[in-house]
């Protein structure tokens, strides 16, 4: 029995003829301990996989498996690492993570949960920053506040949507070790959602295509076959590596041509000029 | 609506104070200093601008009504009254004045003489206290009422009236629209429930709010020996201002940014966690918004209520004032609009300051 399985699941927004179907037809199988990542175009519904996967929105039809179990509404189990951070502004780096331990740990002592929340919050190396809001925080150190949110809940299953898509280069690069090296610790069961492919070769065990939507399906899946931990220095000299990642690149672009040759419709943009409020009070 | 929301971080608290400030700080920054400077003499030269403005219109005005006031003279009583009466005019006797709007100079002098007025009435008040003292002590300890001064109001007291009674009404407003507009803002359904009565009870005049509580409090009331102008004033008040707060808080409650919607779901918070800790926090800054133009509309509609009800603050002295007609009547009148402008900015400017401490940006978090 899988740890994560999808079965034959379809998302449609709206209703009658303006709904869109966003999903069809996903089959996914992840088995306990293994770091999956699923790599797609913008706009190919990846948020809403990764919010059915969740539990945030339910499957029009088709099954979402946990552990055998149906998956309905949230569940501490999975931990989620959102695209935007989603940080409530109004609180300390300490008290955004504490919120979540509170919820997780409902019957642990307030020193218990006040050393969960310090041993996480040092982990991803933001002792320095612990009492600061995240406003006065990089946009690095905003994710890895969201990063130990997640798992200071003691997830099963961490749930990453594209968690470093709005980082730079650099930033992303130390964040990804970070997150690989947590992992490796006591290898969670992890899904990974990214557009950047090299961060999927360098990250997962296994990286699935999501087909462009409307109606996104997965495409073949693609298995990296490089020992970890992987170093990023050399991963350009594997040949291993170079191969995966040819006919990955090549896979998507492929996919990426017929979506354009098959969209010819063309859109009218309305005819709207924003308003202006500029002096007006 | 879009526009309350738009009206928060447009000016920054206290900009005023804050150039001041700024200039005194940055004494020997030049750049600073000079650009400081500079707006500080703009506003100078606006202000001695008004000043001279209306110091001519009322001269202008001034000379009309005594000129009239000499014809007039001429054509009833002959050209000796219409001398004796230019006479009266050019000696400055307060009896044969011409009444009309006060020049800056008049206007000052009675805010002086208002001031001068409420230091004797306070020497009044305080002698009257010392020498009730030992009675009133014996009246308390008989368990009976002390007995209080009753004499006139000093122009102060009335200021003080009219400031405890718009804090009174917007405490009011605050208590009444702030857990409403919660409620009907966490519900969809009751929101539609209660749409007609906020839509067709928010434009009703002040003077509406006034005569409906009057017939309420005035029953309840009966029989009570205690004046109830106070009450009636700060109801109608409260309820004249609450609607933008009311409005204000249900829109910030229902639209909170669906992330932190999501981010409640995913760690699974209870309702009462989900209203309290990120819901009410996130909707702060427009609540803030709300309760400022509740503050600025309580403000702006106690004059007119003040003056219906007989309260003795800013709006009876206006009108007392005006039906008195005396010599430095218009000039008190004018000295009431500035203490009232200076007021409203002021209490605006203290509730622009909280909301900006309140307020974050929506992508500080994102």
């Amino acid at each position: 029995m899988a740890y994560l399985e999808l079965k034959n699941v379809c998302k449609t927004y709206g209703q009658g003829n303006n709904s869109t179907e966003v999903l069809s037809n996903i089959n996914l199988k992840i088995e306990e301990g293994e770091f999956v990542a699923i790599v797609g175009f913008t706009g190919s519904g990846k948020t809403t996989l990764v919010n059915l996967i969740n539990g945030l929105i339910k499957p029009t039809s088709g099954e979402v498996l946990f552990k055998g179990e149906p998956v309905v509404g949230t569940s501490h189990k999975r931990g989620v690492i959102f695209q935007n951070y989603s940080l409530l502004p109004w609180l300390t780096v300490y008290q955004n993570v504490a919120m979540a331990v509170k919820e997780a740990f409902p019957k642990e002592s307030k020193t218990e949960i006040k050393e969960r929340v310090v041993s996480f919050i040092k982990m991803v190396g933001l002792s320095h920053a612990i009492d600061k809001r995240p406003k006065e925080l990089s946009g690095g150190m905003r994710q890895r506040v969201s990063v130990a949110r997640a798992l200071a809940m003691k997830p099963e299953m961490i749930i990453m949507d594209e968690p470093l898509g709005a980082l730079d280069a650099l930033t992303r690069g130390n964040l990804q070790d970070e997150i690989l090296n947590i992992w490796s610790k006591d290898k969670r069961t992890a899904l990974l959602i990214t557009n950047d492919v090299d961060e999927g070769i360098y990250m997962a065990d296994r990286i699935i295509p999501l087909k462009p939507g409307p109606k996104a399906t997965l495409g073949p899946e693609f298995i990296i076959d490089i020992e970890r931990p992987r170093d990023k220095t050399k991963l350009n000299d594997n040949i291993n590596y170079i191969e995966t990642r040819n006919k990955i690149i090549a896979y998507l672009m492929a996919i990426g041509e017929s979506r354009k040759s098959v969209s010819n419709t063309e859109y009218v943009l309305p005819d709207a000029t924003p308003k202006s409020f500029v002096g007006q009070f | 609506m879009k526009q309350e929301i738009t009206l928060k971080k447009q000016h920054s608290g206290f900009a005023f104070f804050k150039q001041i400030a700024s200039i005194v700080k940055s004494k020997f920054e030049k750049d600073a200093v000079s650009k400081s400077l500079k707006k500080t003499a703009i506003t100078i030269v606006s202000i001695l601008l008004f000043l001279g403005l209306w110091h001519l219109g009322s001269k202008a005005l001034y000379n009309k009504e005594a000129a009239y006031r000499i014809e007039k003279a001429l054509e009833e009583q002959g050209p000796a009254a219409a001398d004796a009466e230019r006479a009266c005019i050019a000696s400055g006797e307060s009896r044969c004045q011409p009444n009309t709007l006060p020049s800056p100079t008049q206007v000052w002098a009675s805010f002086m003489s208002l001031i001068a007025d409420h230091h004797l009435i306070q020497a009044k008040k305080d002698a009257f206290n010392l020498k009730m003292e030992s009675t009133n002590a014996k009246l308390i300890a008989q368990g009976k009422k002390a007995i209080v001064y009753t004499g006139r109001a000093s122009f102060i007291d009335i200021v003080l009236t009219s400031i405890k009674t718009v804090f009174a009404g917007f405490l009011l407003a605050l208590i009444i629209a702030v857990p409403i507009g919660v409620i009907i803002g966490l519900s969809p359904s009751l929101r539609s429930a209660f749409n007609w009565f906020i839509q067709i009870f928010k434009p009703v005049s002040p003077v509406v709010w006034y005569l409906l509580v009057f017939m309420i409090v005035k029953t309840l009331y009966i029989g009570a020996s205690s004046d109830n102008a106070f009450v009636i004033s700060f109801v109608s008040v409260g309820l004249c201002a609450m609607w933008a707060t009311l409005v204000n808080t249900a829109m910030g409650v229902s639209s909170v940014d669906k992330d932190y919607i999501n981010v409640a779901k995913v760690l699974k918070l209870g309702t009462f966690q989900k209203v309290f800790k990120v819901i009410l926090p996130s909707s702060l800054p427009l609540i803030f918004t709300g309760l400022r133009i509740t503050l600025s509309v309580a403000w702006m509609v106690l004059i007119a209520i003040e003056l219906l009800a007989q309260s003795p603050g800013l709006g009876l002295f206006v009108w007392e004032e005006f039906q008195n007609g005396a010599n430095d009547s218009n000039a008190k009148i004018i000295v009431a609009m500035f203490v009232i402008g200076i007021i409203g900015f002021l209490l605006d400017r203290l509730m622009l300051t909280i909301q900006q401490m309140v307020s974050f940006n929506k992508n500080e978090g994102i």
